[in-house]
């Protein structure tokens, strides 16, 4: 894939020199540099709490440095809010978006920067405003539509279109690929072309290799807050760079033994369902995990993962279909009755289903089975013997801080709360383990202890059904990989013949084959 | 005679409706920036008592009305700090200022009136005025109609004010927005704090208006059980309203037009009034239940936003 | 191992800063010193005023047990607001739901002619049931129709504002003969301390309605901390989604705990009725137990044994405050204080992080040679 470079080394538009970045004792950023020139993509590489987000948001003025200054267009600038920042012509779009649910397209481009008609807001100039970018950079938008109702790769072009509204020629994108498919991957690629040809200079954060091979001019690297190197991409391969992100070489590969898949442990029948909308999501569904295979299912934000999880758990009603467990049918019954039939699930938001923050680890524990003979009796708590079992289960899974029994789960770091999920699940041993996004947000040792784990269930002959918006995941651990599609399997591959591409294109419903 | 019985009727209406409607349209700022405020029943009642004083004092009308607002304003002042600054639970904030607002317009009353928990009745001239007094015959249709305070005419103008404000101009798509997101707004730099202080004020100024209308147009007196409960039905009617000034005006003119029919009805004594009394209360509940349904709240709403720094 | 007893220590301060009592006790200074301030500006002397409500609550054994008498049916309320937040609903319908209970311990105990020991607690049933009853429509309506339970509980206490007085009103129920009150409940309906030598040290008006309340707040705290009751409750409150995910019915968990804060409340009311009042006059407005029960929850830090102290609490201020006029104090200071209380109370994290900030820094300078 040969890219053009438009960096123009002798116009340095940002200088940040030795930032250092505290919250408290933590020290999130120690003494940081980086400097990026006119037309230049750099991207800035780091495992997750390395301290890149902390370093953007320095530069955007959400932060406010401990020390070290910055020099925009080589005067020192004291960025001290994002207003600043946006005089200075820098603009972020967030990983997390930011964006106004309820607002149309138009009203979210131009929030802040409002065009005035004597005492109203010109909404007719703004929407042709947007329309003309929109068409200038390539970045196809509805002008009109509300966010909520718009897909995710929309809601990117509205965030990277508001930052140009604002006349920025510094972008900052944090992890802005992380639920794309490689296609629209592929566009925001070609996105970033346009804009640096324009003279724009883009800051890409991000931990995935890939994309800063195929993207970026420079590389620099931060690890747990400290700088490591700047180095020119086309100098280095992907090895070279995990390696200097984590600080050690890194292994990608799972050790999979071969085995055959057993009996049918969950059975999903021509599977229709809501999503919260009230807006048809899953139009009939099938599919099938087998004891002692990983079955991955790939696909984009919102194709129905979500709602298909909700039905097969109980947490949401389907209005169609079958679901078997174990040749049990369960849908339609209660959580409880469903948990009961032999499943666990690692749930997509850890925060949201997966732990009460406020309840001490202890508590979360049994969140499933305070009910059971061994935790209570006539409904009275056996506090004895919750606090026995936590310690036991605080040991086996290394969970961190030690001692965290009586602590809220609310305080434990991501990877710690994470453990304390699996810690539960495979306590509940079933045959059956459904786990959605396992490793989002995890550092790369946490991720590898996911992964470990998901495999050795598959290996002792327990079914997995993994659902993931991340690709590589998906292709490293699956026996069989589906695409789902707008609320359909769209395509079926042997994990160990996917190809990126071929899946890429299923997720974007190109190509559908059974 | 049916005319008149509706003339009654709205005249009735018009006399409940205003006090709740400027409160109501109080809460729409709050509610809408992202701030609880159930202090509004507070709010009201230094409005009163501090509306009342005024005019006793001063005998204009106009500015007694106005100060009791800047008195309800003081509070929200004070929930604002609470709220906004120190990242206070909304509700525990408000809850303090039900007791502190009422507590002070009380203490105060006494403190000046001689130990009397009640003002002295207000002179007829230091009322707030009616516009059509006079004009039509007493009695007729028209007189009841129009006869009203000219607040009340105003507290409807002030709907398709606020409601232009909301929607139209630059100030209410960012209060809207602050509401939903302050998130998004605080990277846009729209400086979510100072635009939350600005409408938690003015929340508590319209809610003071509200309670300076009732000593000062319908009751004339400030007494310790004027305001009890209304600010609360303000709030309400927000809910019920779908949090849009539109909607809270629709329900506070259901709210007063039910107190209309208790009004009349209970003067023709064939019911109970206690029973008569509880229909403005059924008649939400069911009104909820068959049509107005589940309220999308703001999404920020009752969630404190903190500046990273 | 040898720096066990500085550990100990250490943790101890810890504790005290980490907790809220200090943060209570802080609130509770700062509301007295503001009260002072705004009785001193309008001349009156704060000494007095205070002197007054200390003399007027610990003067004579019987006052305490007036206070405590006061206190009782603000604690039961409290209890239910407390209840209501630690179970993830905002029960600002505790009024009603107390009169309701009032109305129903009433007509029992005017109406059903059986011995003392029966008849007290059926009228504390009676009361229990229509407060939560009245709490679970409540509940009912937001669980199955969505709809706010802050607005149906405000519209709920306005219904059963005028129901009391409409059954106040009706002739069976109404007093004979002048006093715009029900008839009084029987004697065997009353929880007065009937014990002559006890009356003498007591005074004659003492009753033993503290204790339902005092077991009731155990009861609950044994319920929340204890069981697999108070566990599906909580987790419901504090996270539904995760509690659903955990295989509990989030739908029947929330009317379960909105109808026992209910129940509390009107409990709450038959304490009222049966200790106090032996009547129901008709209300000329809102008699806020239910709203002071919102102060007393903020007080107790939600928290059911804290309930006690800070329904005791309010109690001696309520009581005390009926005396203020001897001393031509406004009784309203006491709102006042409450209110300022409460507002501290609410700002209360904001000392805690300067004071654990301070703690830090003091303790950061102290080992600062060590290292």
């Amino acid at each position: 894939m040969g890219r053009e470079s438009h960096v123009d080394l002798s116009k340095t538009v940002i200088a940040m020199h030795d930032i250092v970045k505290k919250f408290g004792d933590f020290v999130a950023n120690d003494g940081i540099n980086l400097t990026v020139h006119k037309g230049e993509v750099h991207a800035i590489l780091g495992e997750n709490g390395a301290g890149k987000s902390t370093l953007m948001n320095v530069l955007y003025g959400l932060y406010h440095p401990t020390s070290g200054y910055i020099e925009v267009n080589g005067n020192k600038a004291a960025i001290d809010s994002p207003e600043k920042a946006i005089e200075l012509g820098i603009g972020m779009v967030h990983q997390h978006f930011m964006l106004v649910q309820p607002f149309s397209v138009t009203e979210n481009i131009i929030l802040g920067m409002e065009p005035v008609k004597g005492l109203t807001v010109d909404l007719k100039s703004a929407r042709e405003q947007v329309i003309e970018l929109s068409q200038r950079y390539g970045l196809q938008v509805d002008p009109d539509a509300k966010i909520e109702d718009i897909s995710v790769g929309m809601q990117q072009r509205v965030e990277i279109l508001k930052v140009l509204y604002r006349g920025a020629d510094i972008l900052i994108l944090d992890e802005p690929t992380a639920s794309l498919t490689p296609q629209e991957i592929g566009e925001l690629i070609e996105i970033i072309g346009h804009l640096t040809k324009d003279g724009k200079s883009i800051i890409l954060i991000t931990h995935k290799l890939k994309e800063i091979k195929a993207s970026a001019d420079y590389c620099t690297i931060i690890r747990q807050g400290k700088y490591i190197q700047t180095v020119n991409v086309a100098e280095v391969n992907e090895d070279q760079l995990a390696a200097m992100m984590v600080g050690r070489d890194v292994t990608f590969k799972v050790d999979k033994k071969e085995q055959k898949p057993g009996e049918d442990a969950l059975v999903v029948k021509n599977l229709h369902g809501k999503d919260y909308r009230n807006v048809e999501i899953l139009k009939g569904l099938d599919i099938t995990v087998r004891k002692g295979e990983i079955v991955g299912l790939a696909g984009v934000d919102g194709n129905g993962q979500t709602e298909l999880v909700e039905i097969i758990t109980g947490l949401r009603k389907g209005t169609e279909g079958s679901v078997m467990i174990h040749g049990k049918e369960v849908f339609g019954k209660t959580p409880r009755e469903i948990f009961e039939a032999g499943i666990t699930s690692i749930p997509a938001d850890r925060q949201k289903h997966g732990l009460v923050l406020q309840f001490s680890v202890a508590d979360n524990l049994i969140l499933q089975n305070f009910g059971e003979e061994e935790f209570s009796s006539h409904g009275i708590l056996k506090r004895d013997a919750i606090q026995k079992k936590a310690t036991e289960l605080i040991e086996k899974f290394d969970v961190r801080p030690r001692g965290s029994e009586g602590k809220p789960a609310g305080q434990l770091s991501g990877g710690n709360q994470q453990k304390v999920i699996i810690a539960r699940e495979i306590t509940n041993d079933s045959e059956l383990l459904i786990a959605v996004n396992p490793t989002r947000g995890l550092d790369v040792g946490a991720i590898e202890y996911v992964h470990k784990y998901l495999v050795e269930q598959r290996n002792k002959g327990k079914a997995v059904l993994l659902v993931s918006f991340e690709l590589d995941e998906i292709m490293s651990l699956s026996d069989e990989i589906k695409v789902i599609f707008d609320g359909k399997i769209v395509g079926s591959v042997p994990g160990r013949d996917a190809n990126e591409n071929e899946l890429g294109l299923m997720m974007a419903g190109g190509g559908a084959h059974e | 005679m049916f005319l008149r019985n509706l003339g009654l009727l709205i005249n009735a209406t018009m006399t409940y409706t205003p006090p709740l409607l400027l409160a109501a349209l109080g809460s729409c700022f709050s509610e809408r920036s992202g701030v609880v405020n159930i202090g509004i029943e507070g709010m009201m009642t230094i409005g009163a008592f501090v509306g009342a004083a005024m005019a006793l004092t001063c005998g204009n009308p106009w500015i007694a009305f106005l100060v009791g607002g800047l008195a309800g304003a003081l509070f929200g002042l004070l929930h604002a700090m609470a709220c906004v600054s120190f990242q206070a639970d909304q509700t525990i904030s408000g809850t303090a200022i039900n007791f502190l607002a009422p507590g002070l317009a009380v203490f105060l009353c006494k403190a000046i009136y001689d130990g009397s928990s009640d003002t002295p009745a207000v002179d007829i001239s230091a009322k707030l005025p009616k516009v059509f007094d006079g004009i039509f015959p007493v009695g007729s249709f028209w007189d009841n109609v129009l006869s009203n305070y000219s607040v009340a005419y105003l507290s409807l103008v002030l709907v398709a004010v606020i409601w232009f404000v909301f929607y139209k101009t630059r100030f209410g798509m960012r209060l809207r927005a602050v509401g939903e997101s302050p998130e998004a707004c605080d990277t846009l730099g729209i400086n979510v704090y100072r635009l939350r202080y600005i409408c938690v004020i003015l929340s508590g100024f319209l809610a003071g208006l509200g309670g300076a209308y009732i000593t000062l147009a319908t009751v004339s007196q400030f007494r310790p059980i004027v305001i009890v409960g209304q600010g609360f039905m303000a709030i309400s009617a927000v809910i019920f309203g779908k949090f849009k000034p539109q909607g809270a005006l629709l329900a506070c003119l259901l709210f007063g037009f039910c107190n209309g029919v208790k009004v009349l009805a209970t003067s023709s004594n064939v019911v109970s009034p206690n029973l008569i009394s509880m229909i403005p209360y059924i008649v939400t509940i069911l009104a909820l239940v068959l049509f107005v349904g589940t309220a999308r709240v703001p999404a920020a709403n009752g969630k404190p936003f903190q500046k990273a720094k | 191992m040898s720096n066990t007893k500085e550990k100990t220590k250490n943790s101890f301060g810890t504790k005290i800063l980490h907790g809220n009592l200090l943060y209570t006790l802080i609130s509770i200074l700062v509301g007295f010193v503001v009260g002072a301030i705004l009785l001193q500006a309008a001349g009156i002397s704060a000494g007095e005023a205070y002197g007054k409500l200390v003399t007027g609550v610990f003067g004579k054994p019987k006052f305490i047990v007036w206070a405590i008498v006061y206190a009782s049916p603000i604690i039961l309320t409290g209890l239910s607001v407390a209840f209501s937040f630690q179970t993830g609903v905002f029960n600002i319908g505790a009024e009603g739901q107390y009169v309701v209970g009032t109305l129903a311990a009433c007509i029992v105990g005017v109406f059903v002619k059986v011995p003392a020991v029966i008849h007290v607690p059926l009228c504390l049933i009676a009361a229990a049931l229509a407060g939560g009853l009245w709490s679970m429509i409540v509940a009912v309506l937001k669980v199955k129709r969505g709809i706010n339970e802050v607005l149906s509980f405000i519209m709920f206490n306005w219904i059963a504002y005028y129901l009391s007085n409409y059954v106040v009103n009706i002739p069976a129920v109404h007093k004979e003969g002048g006093g715009e009150a029900t008839k009084d409940i029987l004697e065997s309906a009353t929880m007065l301390i009937r014990s002559e030598s006890l009356q003498e040290v007591l005074g004659a008006g003492a009753s033993y309605n503290i204790f339902v309340a005092v077991i009731a707040a155990v009861v609950i705290a044994f319920i929340l901390n204890r069981t697999t009751l108070g566990y599906k409750l909580k987790a419901v409150g504090f996270n539904r989604h995760a509690a659903e995910y955990g295989g509990i019915n989030s739908n029947r968990e929330i009317m379960t705990a909105m109808s026992i804060s209910g129940a509390l409340a009107g409990m709450g009311g038959a304490c009222q009725l049966m200790g106090m009042g032996m009547r129901i006059s008709q209300f000329s407005s809102q008699e806020s137990f239910g709203f002071q029960g919102i102060t007393v929850a903020l007080i107790g830090s939600t928290n059911p044994i804290g309930c006690i102290f800070a329904g005791l609490f309010y109690g001696a201020m309520k009581y005390g405050g009926t005396k203020l006029s001897l001393v031509n104090a406004p009784s309203e200071i006491v709102d006042i204080i409450m209110g300022t209380i409460i507002f501290f109370i609410a700002i209360a994290h904001v000392f805690k992080r300067l004071l654990l900030s301070y703690a830090g820094n003091k303790k950061a300078k102290g080992e600062g040679g060590a290292k």
